[in-house]
């Protein structure tokens, strides 16, 4: 399966070993990575207005890009997904926006929404199979207890992210079993980190991402694992569970696939 | 050439607002065969009906055309005044110039128009109706109540008593429906048992009911005054006459983990078992899913211990016809699934609970004999927090968007309850609004706040979350503008109800309409509450939308009392516009045979004269005129144009639409 | 706040391009907000005030800042109200004015530290300022 892919600008930076372990996971997977050209940054957050459309385009590009190549569009940032996903979504079904986008972009054939946008997870889950996955893991990790941070953006708003059961979700747990560890479930781990409030407002961010990561801890987590580098900075910048390592779940897959 | 008078009511303002009636009437009087035209302000009114009989009379009319409000409301009553005039009924016609144009309209100029061309097109029917006359039908002495809830054992009860034979059909293997499972019932807190089961014995003691426990209604057909239904009576493999419901074979029953459906699955039932103590009938029934003599032929213990040998393992489903004059639908609710709310922790928690399951947790016969312990670790719990409109008045696609209106009194009582019989709780109850408009109800609301000290707070919960073997209850506070942080040791959620899962399937047997929510649809929402739109059928209970059981009762003895009206009568006057078959016309292709709802067509070889003395067989269709509902479906499905409906013929409607389209 | 208040009230209902009075008033929104208390103004209120054209306190309070949008009230709302992007639409009517950012690019440097990720400086940036 050849997927296009959108990476993200925080994991050119911050996050290159969500996208380094990703990669060489997917290998191993039988899945081809084709990086986007000249990709654009998704702005980060979805725009919530009604008349924003110019926030959007560079997440049409994309679109557009991936429908051109005739392949689906994979993502691994969480906040990146959240945003691919939702304005694809405006494309399909706002004609406002739909209109209003084509019209600046001017293209040939115009685009309404018919690329897929699929996270790495639901690859995983959907096309690779867990099944499959657990299957070619060569170095599971046995007894790991694993707590599974989910976050707000892969989750919510359900009726359009459709990810998984936005308040009890099982994708990741199942991602757990599949590489051989243990899930552990918590009630915080679809509750928010604090996300982008980390930079102004510290202290709210530190006051979430602590219940996050305590509520794991009391549930006998030995770690956690995110798919969100927003998540991953405010655990463990803010979390303030120094005895808790937090993980890019790609890291994990890599190491239980014999490739990290 | 017919003598036609022309009547244009003003209905009030209603219509005369909109529409120019002296003109609508000035110009139908110019139509031709129009001998008599007038307007007047109520056509309804005894005078305005008088006048109509008056001017049939004065210039013979041979056909009238009444421009007033929908044939829905006044067809009938001028049909009657017609005859007594001398006139036959089906010469009167019927302009809607109420509902189809005065109500829909604002421009007077425009509606003046539509109006008299609503007008001619009655008038050109009219020239074409024949007198018909309606037959008659019989009407079967017994009816069907589908469903044993506390709805269908009313119904059956009123009818039996008024001295007529009830069927009632209950797919469970006892009647009682949900109200057997309740603890308390509001706002008088007596057991719900005490009032419920005498009702039970009075059900099965009277001869004139009989129970087909186990059973579901497999097809109908038919009409009013004459259902055939057919029952199927799924093996219990039990003999139902033999079992003296000793009760020996289900303790002795080795299959002891079957997930107990009367106690909401909080605990377990055997393979064989008897619903609950006062069960009717109180016979045993074989799960065949968990029996093991069922599935593999490994066990027989039940058939060893019982004495009466009442056990039959090689039972088969059987099924029952049987002829009815009136059915009524008692199939009741179950409490939604929960989900699409697990935000509430409902399945991450054994603690969090559904309403029901409280009513069982409180409840003598129930799992914990009636202590309330919670459901995890059986400890007394002390800090409760009950949780209102969960599913109900919901547009998200989660839940219902209706109130489930049952939900404010019972989470009272529970809440009152819980305070009462363990003084040592902290009880919450989160509310949106506190519904109580009843006979007592908010007196009985306001009790639990003022005498026993149930904490309501305005506002609702956000989240659930298990913590330590408590429950952390996050939470709005409305009134204090605040976020509450509750370490509970239960949540109750009191979810939204709905239809139970047969109602759908039940609906398209009785071809009786129903609302998007699956709740059968009444005739009339104020005036005719209780009997559907498909003539002989009524409605009982939560099938018609969400009650109590006090609400409950009364709408069940009104279906009842409409019910008698129905089977006392001998006969039934049949609806004359009935489709017809030109057999001279007919290929015997089948279409009409396939498309007809009601059965009502058959086909015969017959023998028809061809030149130079020969005849040939061919296969031509005929119509029942006592079964034919008059829908028309099969004038459509004819391809050579030999089915015709009386009344309202081909001819007739195309006359209408000329005169429209002139 | 030179616009009137009542226009500001519609501008910002524009903006969101939902319709406040779906709103019944169950307050599940905030009881789900996790940045509740950080709020002078909450999630049911804002709807409420966005309603009622009583927006002028609303915008001068800090509390629309407080919002992580983490979508918990627009995923529990039983009645599609979608709250998160009504005070989404504040912040907008008001960083649209000249001068209004609440994120000046001076007040950023001392905030970073060596390992936040680009994400969370473009999200402030297109949360805070326009």
């Amino acid at each position: 399966m050849v997927y296009s892919y959108f990476p993200g600008c925080t994991l050119k930076n911050k996050a290159s070993d969500l996208d380094l372990y990703a990669r060489k996971s997917a290998e191993v997977l039988g899945i081809t990575m084709e990086e986007i050209e000249e990709w654009q940054c998704c702005g980060g957050v979805y725009p919530l207005g009604a008349n924003e459309t110019a926030p959007k385009l560079a997440s049409v590009r994309a679109l557009v890009a991936a429908k051109e190549k005739g392949q689906d569009l994979l993502t691994l940032c969480s906040a990146c997904h959240h945003v691919l996903k939702r304005v694809n979504n405006d494309m399909a079904e706002n004609e406002n926006i739909r209109t209003k986008a084509n019209n600046y972009m001017q293209l040939e054939v115009p685009y309404a929404g018919e690329t897929k946008v699929v996270h790495y997870l639901e690859m995983l889950r959907d096309v690779v199979g867990f099944d499959q996955l657990k299957a070619k893991v060569v170095n599971p990790l046995k007894g790991t207890k694993i707590a599974a941070y989910y976050g707000c953006l892969l989750l919510r708003p359900s009726k359009v992210l459709g990810f998984d059961n936005p308040e009890n979700p099982k994708i990741m747990e199942d991602f757990i079993k599949a590489i051989g560890a243990e899930p552990v479930i918590y009630p915080y781990r679809n509750e928010c980190c604090g996300g982008y409030m980390a930079m102004e407002n510290k202290e709210l961010a530190k006051k979430k991402s602590s219940t996050v990561l305590q509520s794991a801890k009391e549930n006998g987590a030995e770690c956690v694992i995110t798919a969100c580098p927003l998540c991953m900075y405010n655990l463990k910048v803010n979390g303030g569970v120094d005895d808790l390592p937090v993980y890019y779940f790609t890291e994990l897959l890599a190491q239980a696939l014999g490739v990290k | 050439m017919q003598r036609i008078g022309v009547f244009v009511c003003w209905c009030g303002s209603n219509i005369a607002a909109t529409v120019d009636v002296q003109q609508v009437a000035d110009e139908l009087a110019k139509e031709p065969g129009v001998v008599y035209s007038t307007n007047y302000q109520y056509m309804c009114s005894q005078s305005g009906q008088q006048m109509i009989q008056e001017a049939i009379k004065e210039h013979h009319l041979t056909g009238i055309v009444i421009c007033s409000c929908s044939p829905r409301m006044h067809e009938a009553t001028f049909r009657k005044t017609a005859a007594a005039a001398g006139l036959n009924s089906y010469m009167v016609e019927i302009a809607n110039i109420r509902e189809q144009c005065s109500w829909i309209h604002k421009n007077k100029e425009e509606a003046t128009e539509k109006a008299i061309i609503l007008g001619r097109a009655a008038i050109a029917k009219v020239h074409l109706n024949a007198p018909l006359t309606a037959g008659e039908s019989p009407v079967v002495k017994r009816a069907l109540v589908i469903g044993g809830g506390i709805a269908g054992i009313q119904t059956a009860l009123d009818i039996a008593d008024a001295g007529f034979e009830v069927d009632i059909v209950e797919k469970k293997p006892t009647i009682g429906g949900k109200m057997a499972q309740i603890d308390k019932t509001f706002p008088t807190l007596d057991c719900a048992a005490c009032i419920l089961t005498p009702k039970m014995v009075d059900v099965a003691q009277n001869e004139k009911i009989h129970i087909y426990s186990y059973s579901e209604v497999e097809s109908v057909k038919g009409f009013v005054g004459n259902f055939t239904a057919t029952i199927k009576k799924k093996a219990r493999y039990v003999k139902e006459d033999v079992c003296t419901g000793c009760g020996l074979c289900t303790e002795k029953c080795p299959m002891k983990k079957v997930p107990n459906e009367f106690n909401q699955m909080l605990d377990n039932r055997t393979a064989i078992y008897i619903p609950f103590a006062q069960a009717v009938p109180k016979v045993a029934t074989i799960d065949p899913n968990a029996c093991m003599m069922l599935k593999n032929g490994k066990c027989g213990v039940c058939s060893k211990v019982c004495t009466a040998g009442a056990i039959d393992y090689t039972q088969k489903d059987e099924y029952i016809e049987q002829q009815y004059g009136a059915i009524v639908v008692a199939t009741g609710f179950n409490t939604i699934k929960l989900d699409n709310f697990d935000e509430f922790a409902y399945s991450q928690s054994p603690d969090v609970v559904t309403s029901l399951e409280f009513e069982r947790l409180m409840n003598a016969a129930g799992p914990t004999g009636g202590t309330l312990l919670r459901p995890s670790d059986h400890t007394h719990p002390h800090t409760l927090v009950f949780v209102q409109c969960v599913g109900s008045r919901d547009i998200s696609g989660c839940g219902k968007p209706y109130c489930s209106k049952i939900c404010c009194m019972y989470t009272a009582k529970h809440a009152m309850l819980c305070r009462e019989k363990y003084p040592d709780t902290e009880v919450y109850v989160f509310y949106i609004d506190v519904r109580t408009p009843g006979k007592n109800f908010d007196e009985f609301y306001r009790r639990a706040v003022e005498e026993y000290g149930v904490h309501y707070i305005k506002g609702m919960v956000g989240k659930v979350a298990p913590k330590d073997g408590k429950l952390m209850v996050q939470a709005s506070d409305l009134l204090a503008n605040d976020q509450l942080l509750i370490e509970a040791d239960m949540v109750v959620l009191a979810t939204a109800i709905e239809p139970d899962e047969s109602a759908r399937s039940i609906a398209t047997m009785l071809t009786a309409s129903m609302d998007t929510n699956d709740f059968f649809t009444e005739a009339h929402p104020k005036l005719r509450p209780v009997e559907s739109p498909t003539a002989g059928i009524f409605l009982s209970g939560v099938c018609q939308g969400p009650k109590d059981i006090p609400e409950t009762v009364s709408q069940a003895s009104a279906a009842a009392a409409k019910v008698i009206g129905l089977l006392v009568k001998d006969k039934l006057t049949c609806n004359p516009c009935v489709a017809e078959s030109n057999e001279l016309m007919c290929n015997g292709c089948s279409a009409c045979e396939k498309v007809c709802p009601y059965g009502a067509i058959t086909y015969s070889d017959k023998e028809f004269r061809t030149p130079y003395r020969t005849t040939i067989m061919r296969r031509v269709a005929s119509v029942n005129p006592a079964v034919c509902q008059g829908c028309g479906a099969c004038t459509v499905a004819c391809p050579s144009g030999a089915m015709d409906l009386k009344g309202f013929s081909t001819r007739q409607i195309m006359a209408e639409v000329d005169a429209i389209c002139k | 706040m030179e616009k009137n208040e009542k226009e500001l009230a519609q501008l910002i209902q524009e903006i969101s391009g939902l319709n406040p009075k779906k709103c019944m008033k169950c307050g599940k929104c905030s009881g789900a907000c996790p940045a509740f208390h950080e709020m002078e103004y909450h999630p049911h209120q804002f709807v409420d005030m966005v309603d009622r054209g009583d927006v002028n306190r609303l915008l001068e309070s800090k509390s629309i800042w407080m919002c992580l949008t983490c979508f918990a009230c627009v995923e529990r709302c039983p009645r599609d109200v979608k709250p998160a992007n009504f005070i989404e639409a504040a912040r907008l009517a008001l960083i649209r004015q000249q001068g209004c950012n609440h994120l000046k690019d001076e007040a950023v440097p001392p905030l970073l530290d060596e390992e936040m990720p680009q994400q969370a400086i473009v999200s402030a940036y297109r949360k805070f300022k326009k």
